[in-house]
This record gives structure tokens, sequence and C-alpha cells, in this order.
């Protein structure tokens, strides 16, 4: 595109969004190669079907059974659709774990890859400059942000996530939840524990 | 490619800040962007990589400055009328339409 085309282009293109995808969609709509209604369930979709609730029942089910918490630390990808949790960006999912000498922590630094099927969409500061950019090079003073202060003696591994493999932290199960059923471990399953700039909640 | 979306080492950026009881979308606009490209992806008129292709193109000004969806947004525009779904002077005519400048211009 020349320098032309550009000053042209900015001379026409509405400055606010809302005003922009409408136009996209209207003009999609009327060449027949969008229904709009479809648009609207796909929202549905991940506004409330889909998010960090699934991706706690795997790591309670991991929590509770030794047995699939192997399977989803050999092959997380044929774990997690044990549970039906398959999808768009989960297509190949790998899960790390977090010990008493380790705590991992996921990022995507060219965008925001993330396994919705498990998570849901990932939320801002995940998909920020400054997250993307300092998480790999200074993670201890980042998850300091989030309140996390993970001990000196503690190695921090960071992940970084394309559009091939996308990771979920398997957090430590919290000290005094041995008698917590599998559901009621599933509650103390926050979303930054399983991307790793949290960890899971103590019972109450 | 290395260009301004690999980020990875910057400093500049400063403090992460997570945000309370965070809505999965924060505007109305950024449902119908994330509807829309679903959708486009499912339908094979793209796929994920030429997106993030097309994301990475953006002026490095820009590609600071827009918004999440918004970087999607124009995105999606480029790769539907590399693919031919639209012209960019439908969606330019389109463009003037939603801003009550005239549809016939």
């Amino acid at each position: 595109m020349s320098s032309h085309d550009h000053e042209h282009e900015h001379s026409l293109v509405p400055s606010e969004p809302a005003l922009r995808i409408k136009a996209l969609e209207s003009l999609l709509v009327e060449k027949g190669v969008l229904d709009p209604a479809a648009v609207d369930e796909i929202i549905d979709v991940f506004e409330h079907r889909v998010g960090p609730r699934n991706g706690a029942l795997v790591v309670a089910k991991a929590w509770t059974d030794p047995e699939f918490r192997k399977r989803l630390l050999a092959d997380g990808t044929a774990a997690v659709r044990e549970l039906g949790f398959l999808g768009m960006q989960g297509e190949e999912v790998v899960a790390v774990e977090n010990t008493q000498n380790v705590h991992n922590v996921v990022v995507c630094t060219l965008c925001s890859c993330y396994p919705w099927p498990l998570l849901g969409l990932p939320p801002a500061w995940y998909k920020s400059l400054a997250y993307r950019s300092r998480v790999v090079i200074e993670p201890r003073k980042v998850l300091e942000d989030f309140g996390l202060k993970v001990s000196d003696d503690k190695e921090v591994r960071v992940w970084d996530s394309n559009s091939e493999v996308r990771y979920i932290v398997l957090p430590e199960r919290p000290a005094g939840s041995e008698t917590l059923s599998e559901a009621e471990l599933a509650e103390l399953v926050t979303r930054e524990s399983m991307i790793g700039t949290g960890v899971a909640k103590a019972p109450a | 490619m290395n260009g301004v979306h690999d980020v990875g080492g910057m400093q500049c950026f400063g403090a992460v800040l997570p945000e309370e009881n965070e809505p999965v979308f924060h505007a109305e606009w950024e449902k119908r962007v994330f509807g829309t490209m679903c959708l486009a992806m499912i339908d094979g008129h793209f796929n994920v990589d030429e997106l993030r292709h097309a994301i990475e193109h953006i002026a490095p000004a820009e590609y600071c400055a827009v918004p999440y969806y918004g970087k999607w947004l124009r995105g999606m525009e480029d790769r539907l009328i590399a693919h031919g779904v639209i012209t960019r002077e439908e969606l330019e005519r389109k463009w003037a339409e939603v801003q009550g400048k005239g549809a016939a211009a």
C-alpha cells in the first residue's frame, strides 16, 4: 500500500471501533457470508459457558486421581479431552506442574495464545504489552504486581505459548484441603493459579 | 519476523495492572469483533496464522496504540480483502454509510 493510500484510508476509517465493526458486520451480512445470530451464539458461549471453571475441574481431578494426574502431565491434550474439553485454541495442551521447588508461569509474548477450552478468553492483563514483555525478563517482579511473592529458593519457570501449544499450570494442592471433595477442591482453583500469577486459595 | 509485536524482554511498558472481577468483554463492539472473527475462521476464510501475520504487519506506532480487539478488527479486514470475500471499495462505502456520510457516495 502506498503512503497515498494510507492517507486516503485514514480520512475514511471510522475513529470509533464500534462503527468500524458495525460496517464490516453489515457488509458481510449483506453479502450473505455472515449470520448475525451465529455471532450472538458464539459470544454467549464465551461469555457464559466456557471459562476457568473448566480448568478448575481438570486441576481438582488431578489432585484427587493420581492416575489422571500422570496422564495429564504425560499428554495434556488427551487427558483434558477425557473430560470433554476440546475446541478452538485448545488443540495441543501441555500441563506444567508446580511443586515445592518449582513455580510455573505462562505467557504469550508475541500475542495472546491461551487455552480457551480450559480457561475461556484471556484477561486484559494477559494480553497487555506490560505482561508480555516483562514476565520473561523479571518474572518475580511481575508476580509481585499480582501480590505473589515466590521465595528465592524456588525456581520460577516461564512458558511462552504459541499458536500450536497452550499451557496450563497445575497448581500445588493447598494445605488443609485433604478432606475436601473434588467439587469443593475445584472451588479453590482460581484462573490466576492456572496461569501461574497466583496460587490456589486456602480452604475456608 | 522480528517486529514490534515481539515484545518479550522489553521493560518500557510499566506495571501489569490486573483488574478485579474483570468482565469477559469490556464493550459491546469487542463482542462483535470476537464473534465475527470466530465465524470467519470457522467458515475457512482464513486461519489463525494468517491473522497473526496480518496483525504483526500493523504499523508499529499503531500496534502499540490500538486496543487488542482493534488489532483483531484490522487483521480481519485485511484477510477478508486479501481473500476476496470483500473489497476495499465495499468496505470504504460501508465506513461512509455507518458514519452518516451517505451510502451512495
